[in-house]
């Protein structure tokens, strides 16, 4: 991990700062990131505060948890009250509020058998030693975590274990930046693209961001000298008004993605129109199962829908996640929202915008 | 001796008796435990006297670096030795559970002997019970210390005042990120311990070398970031922390950057922040690295005038604030 070092030294971090304000020169900003790992890394490692006023920072849709609509959260919670259901989750769900503020962490309380797992093969373990009971993997993430996911599902078959299933909530990316983009009030003007997701998609499936909307996209890594790499790039597209989608995180990323993990989330999984929490449904931007998993599909096994549930009110987490507003700007912030008391999603995992501007912001 | 334990064992009678005598007067071995009265006739102490309780609940039992039982002596002789105290006497109560193994309790029981003896405490009454199966999770310990303050005045977490220097004794995070590691079976996690250990020898050098401490606090649960909230909150100071000086062990920063974690908030069992006028500081951190268990003693930072806040001066030379967490950390999903 010297690498790690490498990419957080100081005098690297000021001459990629020092490139950056040439590259603005005098000009403004607005960059989104759609990835809670690189909305935590800009406040975690004091970056933000270090960014050039022209710079204005937004997080958008990248955080898992925080995209999870309400009604995703009804569902899952009814699947923890039912007879011989385990539910195998990774742990930053457990906070996550449904309608009428209960959570799985309430569920446990009560009686649910929930297990946190640190991979959905863990989840196979459970099964195995469960045999009477169904053993539920709840499916929540990006094109990162789908494949991992896939890879189960296909142990799952090899074992012949009938007693698992996968309710499949994940999400894609590409779409979601599609519908910010044709938000006439979008005010995004490049994107910082997400590492760990573009490891799976490569770059073109973000190519329409150039092609169709003008605006630069740069596939960043996660140490602030990738992410300041990623923002000079951006900067001098803007500068030389050539929008393109370009990889800054060769070392993780191939231009190409891999292909191999996109092919066997094409064996289980086919697009579908999925729910977006602050934003509402995008179409084709969810992960189901294909119908011939059926029997793996907790969805369909288990007879589950998800209910119609009322907006929030007051709450503005679907301008925190399109770029209009900033957190502090909305009214619930610090006051009525807190992580103690989160009223919206950007406020739920830590790695929502919300929830990240009231840990990291000194106040 | 059976090899596991039966409810007849917390009864009072003679089976009770017997896993007195073979297991915790063998193990805690002391005149004043031995003498089986209701309670310990305590005559050598003087005030002014600190006495602090913990109960301790850990699973696994035993782990790299340590296990509960030495876990709840240096728990509670360390949160004794914060006051400024000379930890002597501790009381100690087990709920066990039916059906534990009595091998599993004797190695507790002696490795809670072994603490002991090496912080130079006695335990010196106790008591047992036994509850049914699935009413509690193998073995719940319960101890609580007294010991004479020798500092004047006590150090507290009242007592920092601006300018003065923040020191930690070592490195962070190490007990919180392998108990979570061996709890999970976190295979990846191998070069992880518990930094579980006696700190009252080291205290009382410090105390005795710079005379005046402000504050002594050990940083167990909520780790360093929430106890250095806790003391700008209780002295209304704020805090500056220089991230590139708190020092983490490299197998602990790359468990945690895996498991999206921040070492900053995992418990330790075996360090302590001290508090001190920044020109004692230099002769506190020799006190320290004096004990084999302040090696790695470092200064972090400073008290500053105003909010009652932490703010971190990140590795980059941004600034940030290192606020309280709202639970548990969480491993995340991506």
């Amino acid at each position: 991990m010297q690498l790690e070092t490498a990419f957080q030294n100081p005098q690297l971090c000021h001459s990629l700062l020092d490139r950056l304000n040439r590259a603005l020169d005098d000009r403004s900003m607005r960059f989104m990131e759609v990835c809670g790992t690189h909305t935590v890394a800009i406040f975690q490692s004091g970056l933000r505060s270090l960014l050039p006023a022209a710079v204005t920072h937004l997080s958008g849709p990248g955080c898992p948890v925080c995209v999870t609509h309400d009604a995703e959260v009804a569902a899952f919670l009814d699947l923890a009250g039912r007879d011989r259901v385990i539910v195998a989750t990774f742990g930053d769900l457990l906070r996550v509020p449904g309608p009428g503020g209960l959570t799985l962490k309430h569920a446990q309380a009560q009686g649910a058998r929930v297990e946190i797992v640190y991979s959905p093969l863990d989840a196979l373990a459970l099964a195995a030693a469960n045999p009477g009971d169904t053993v539920v993997f709840l499916g929540i993430g990006f094109e990162t975590t789908a494949p991992t996911v896939a890879a189960t599902l296909l142990t799952a078959q090899q074992r012949k274990l009938k007693n698992f299933c996968v309710l499949s909530l994940h999400k894609l990316v590409p779409p979601a930046l599609r519908i910010l983009l044709e938000d006439s009030q979008c005010g995004v003007e490049a994107f910082l693209l997400p590492g760990h997701v573009s490891t799976i998609l490569g770059l073109e499936p973000y190519a329409f961001l150039a092609r169709d909307f003008h605006v630069p996209g740069v596939v960043g890594g996660f140490q602030p000298a990738d992410i300041l790499l990623a923002l000079c790039l951006m900067a001098e597209q803007m500068r030389d008004k050539a929008p393109a989608v370009v990889n800054a995180y060769p070392r993780a990323v191939d231009d190409t993605g891999n292909p191999r993990a996109r092919a066997l989330l094409e064996q289980f999984f086919q697009p579908a129109d999925a729910l977006w929490r602050g934003i509402g449904c995008i179409p084709q931007s969810g992960l189901a199962l294909r119908p011939e998993y059926e029997s793996m599909d907790a969805m369909k096994r288990l007879d589950l829908t998800l209910p119609d549930v009322p907006p929030l009110r007051g709450c503005r987490c679907g301008d925190v996640l399109k770029g209009r507003i900033t957190p502090p700007q909305c009214p619930l912030f610090g006051k009525k929202c807190t992580p103690a008391n989160p009223v919206g999603p950007c406020m739920v995992s830590t790695e929502g915008s919300c929830a990240a501007y009231f840990k990291y912001s000194e106040r | 001796m059976d090899d596991c334990l039966l409810l007849d064992a917390g009864s009072g009678g003679r089976a009770s008796q017997r896993l007195i005598t073979q297991c915790f007067m063998r193990h805690f071995a002391n005149p004043l435990l031995e003498r089986m009265d209701d309670a310990a006739l305590l005559t050598d102490l003087t005030g002014p006297l600190a006495m602090s309780t913990d109960s301790y609940t850990v699973t696994p039992l035993f782990f790299a670096g340590g296990s509960i039982g030495s876990l709840a002596v240096h728990g509670t002789v360390n949160d004794v030795a914060m006051l400024g105290a000379r930890p002597r006497y501790l009381s100690c109560g087990f709920i066990l559970e039916e059906g534990l193994s009595l091998e599993t309790l004797e190695r507790v029981v002696a490795d809670m002997g072994a603490a002991a003896r090496e912080a130079g405490v006695s335990i010196v009454t106790g008591d047992t019970k036994v509850v049914p199966r699935g009413a509690c999770d193998k073995i719940f310990i319960n101890t609580t210390g007294i010991g004479q303050v020798f500092a004047s005045p006590a150090p507290s977490g009242h007592n920092a005042r601006p300018g003065d220097a923040v020191l930690v004794s070592g490195a962070m995070g190490d007990h919180g990120l392998t108990v979570m590691g061996s709890r999970e079976g976190l295979s990846f996690l191998t070069d992880v311990a518990s930094d579980s250990a006696p700190l009252n020898h080291m205290i009382e050098d410090i105390i005795n070398t710079v005379g005046e401490v402000h504050v002594l606090r050990d940083p167990t649960r909520g780790g360093l970031a929430t106890t250095l909230n806790e003391i700008a909150e209780q002295s209304q100071v704020s805090i500056v922390l220089d991230e590139v000086s708190v020092p983490v062990h490299e197998a602990v920063r790359n468990g945690c950057s895996f498991l999206g974690m921040d070492p900053l908030y995992l418990a330790n069992e075996g360090k302590c922040i001290c508090i001190v006028p920044e020109a004692h500081a230099e002769a506190a951190l020799a006190a320290m690295r004096r004990s084999p268990y302040g090696k790695e003693a470092a200064r972090i930072g400073s008290v500053a005038e105003g909010k009652a806040q932490v703010a971190l001066q990140t590795r980059i030379g941004g600034r940030r604030l290192l606020g309280m967490l709202e639970g548990a950390q969480l491993p995340r999903i991506c």
